[in-house]
């Protein structure tokens, strides 16, 4: 595990309206680390989420990409930056075909010259995209989806990979081998941050955990370190 | 037998025409939920734009595009980004409004400008027909039907194949997403608006070629378009073709059988009761 921090979060506080969403949240993600967040709903994980993706813009405090200062981008500069976000709910353009929603992921500058190349590469991850992509993408089945709404965020040629609730609504079969080609990307080098409910499964894969309570980081440290005791109060606030 | 197949012709011909005057409502439908109640008068806008190019540069009409197309293009790209974008959510009110207003500047600035006489764009062809036994085919009528066919494959090809294309089709099917992705989604709104606006401008100048226009004409054609997309199906292309076809026919030989005067009241009882059989329209997809 090298200790370079690809991605930094320092004291970020980020409202929607009047609601306080996160408070005084800071976070590091080590270079080709899996990072796992959790908590329960309403916690303020997909807000950190797409925080750092630049869809909400933080009140105070800083995000810094590569040392680059990313808060406040707008979402669809920071892929460009090398940060994609694999959305809550797939997200997938359902009127699309598979192979067109793989095209749109490669939509940066530039990721478009790498188009041949990574389609085959994500095709070798997920074979099935291979086999349905002239289908609409509306027809596959959910965890087709999910392969299509991962390897869509691969087009972009990310360095860090954001996953919210990957495993959400999918059987745990389909679960299990999503989470194996996760660990194949992140051997390619590719920096993930997973964001679960699943607490067992995501510390299982994870290098580093964090836990969310009520807009907060409630807990943190090496996955492998954590107690399940102490994740479960952290988790709950008890 | 003989004497249908004048007017079944002349309405398969009239039908690409009023295909191409509807194909950009409908793909600002289709991608952004917008209604374009402007659509009509930006259209005749262009006429004007070709007439004046003719009459004081002393321009072919069909050069004209050339100068039309590019124009128009600016014209759609800056009323979505600077007006349309800022008022676009989650109400369909706002946008709508927008786009009344702009129809009521066009329509008295096109007054002011050009006066209320009708005008029309004349060409080499425009009293030209091929005679094939007795059937009569006006040139005119048979340029705009070709003309209308290539804009919609084109417009296809392009919606389908390329980047942009796509892209704008990504952007129709969820914004979020799309932004995700990199894309500028505001930008893309814009530019499919300036897309919208060439099929405007070349809608416009056969319109200008074929029929004689004034000032408040668009309207008529923002009801005609309106016709053609319900019966094809919102959004869809290839609706917008057969549902031209359809409302022509209907018009035209509601007129050799009833009448004249019956013409647009046949065309839209055709309407109707394709409303009644099929809500969304022949290629739209119910919800």
């Amino acid at each position: 595990m090298s200790s370079e921090s690809i991605l930094r979060i320092d004291k970020i506080d980020v409202f929607y309206g009047d609601f306080h969403a996160l408070w005084d949240v800071s976070l590091a993600i080590n270079k080709g680390d899996i990072v796992s967040i959790i908590g329960a709903n309403g916690a303020g994980k997909s807000t950190l989420m797409y925080t750092i993706a630049g869809q909400y813009v933080p009140a105070n405090g800083t995000i810094e990409f590569k040392s680059d200062r990313i808060d406040g981008m707008g979402p669809h500069l920071t892929v460009g930056k090398g940060i994609a976000l694999v959305p809550e709910g797939r997200r997938v353009f359902p009127r699309l075909t598979v192979y067109d929603n793989l095209i749109i992921g490669a939509y940066t500058p530039k990721a478009r010259g790498n188009i041949e190349k990574n389609i085959k590469k994500i095709h070798e991850l997920f074979p099935i995209l291979a086999d349905r992509g002239n289908q609409r993408s509306i027809t596959l089945s959910g965890g087709e989806q999910q392969m299509l709404a991962i390897g869509r965020a691969l087009m972009s040629e990310p360095e860090l990979l954001l996953c919210d609730e990957i495993s959400l609504g999918l059987a745990p079969v389909v679960i299990k081998n999503i989470y194996r080609k996760l660990e194949v990307i992140s051997q390619e080098g590719i920096t993930i941050a997973l964001v679960e409910q699943d607490v067992k499964r995501s510390l299982r894969v994870a290098d580093y955990a964090y836990v969310m309570l009520e807009g907060r980081i409630a807990l943190q440290g090496n996955a492998s370190d954590l107690g399940e005791e102490q994740v479960k109060k952290a988790y709950f606030g008890m | 037998m003989e004497a249908l197949i004048q007017p079944i012709i002349n309405g398969l011909l009239l039908g690409g025409l009023y295909a191409v005057i509807a194909l950009g409502l409908t793909t600002m439908f289709g991608i952004v939920k917008l209604v374009n109640l402007a659509h009509g008068d930006l259209m005749i806008l262009s006429s004007y734009l070709s007439l004046t190019l003719v009459t004081y540069f002393g321009i072919n009409p069909f050069l004209s595009i050339l100068f039309v197309v590019p124009i128009m293009f600016v014209v759609g790209f800056a009323i979505q980004k600077y007006l349309l974008n800022r008022v676009l959510g989650k109400e369909m009110e706002p946008p709508l409004l927008v786009a009344f207003g702009i129809s009521i500047i066009l329509q008295n600035l096109l007054l002011l400008v050009f006066t209320p006489d009708a005008k029309g764009i004349m060409t080499d062809i425009s009293v030209k027909t091929i005679q094939i036994g007795n059937i009569y085919l006006p040139v005119l009528y048979l340029v705009d039907f070709i003309i209308g066919c290539l804009v919609i494959f084109f417009l296809r090809l392009f919606y389908n194949k390329s980047f942009l294309g796509r892209a704008i089709r990504a952007a129709s099917d969820d914004v979020g997403a799309a932004r995700l992705m990199g894309i500028d989604t505001s930008n893309i709104f814009a530019i499919a608006m300036g897309i919208a606006m060439i099929t405007a401008a070349i809608a416009g100048i056969l319109v200008g070629m074929t029929f004689s226009f004034y000032p408040h004409t668009g309207s008529q054609y923002l009801i005609i378009s309106f016709g053609v997309i319900i019966i094809g199906g919102l959004g869809s292309m290839k609706g917008a073709l057969l549902g031209g076809i359809i409302l022509a026919e209907a018009q035209l030989l509601g007129a050799h059988f009833v009448g004249p005067g019956y013409q647009l009241l046949i065309g839209y009882a055709v309407l109707l009761a394709i409303l009644a059989l099929r809500p969304q329209g022949i290629f739209g997809q119910a919800h």
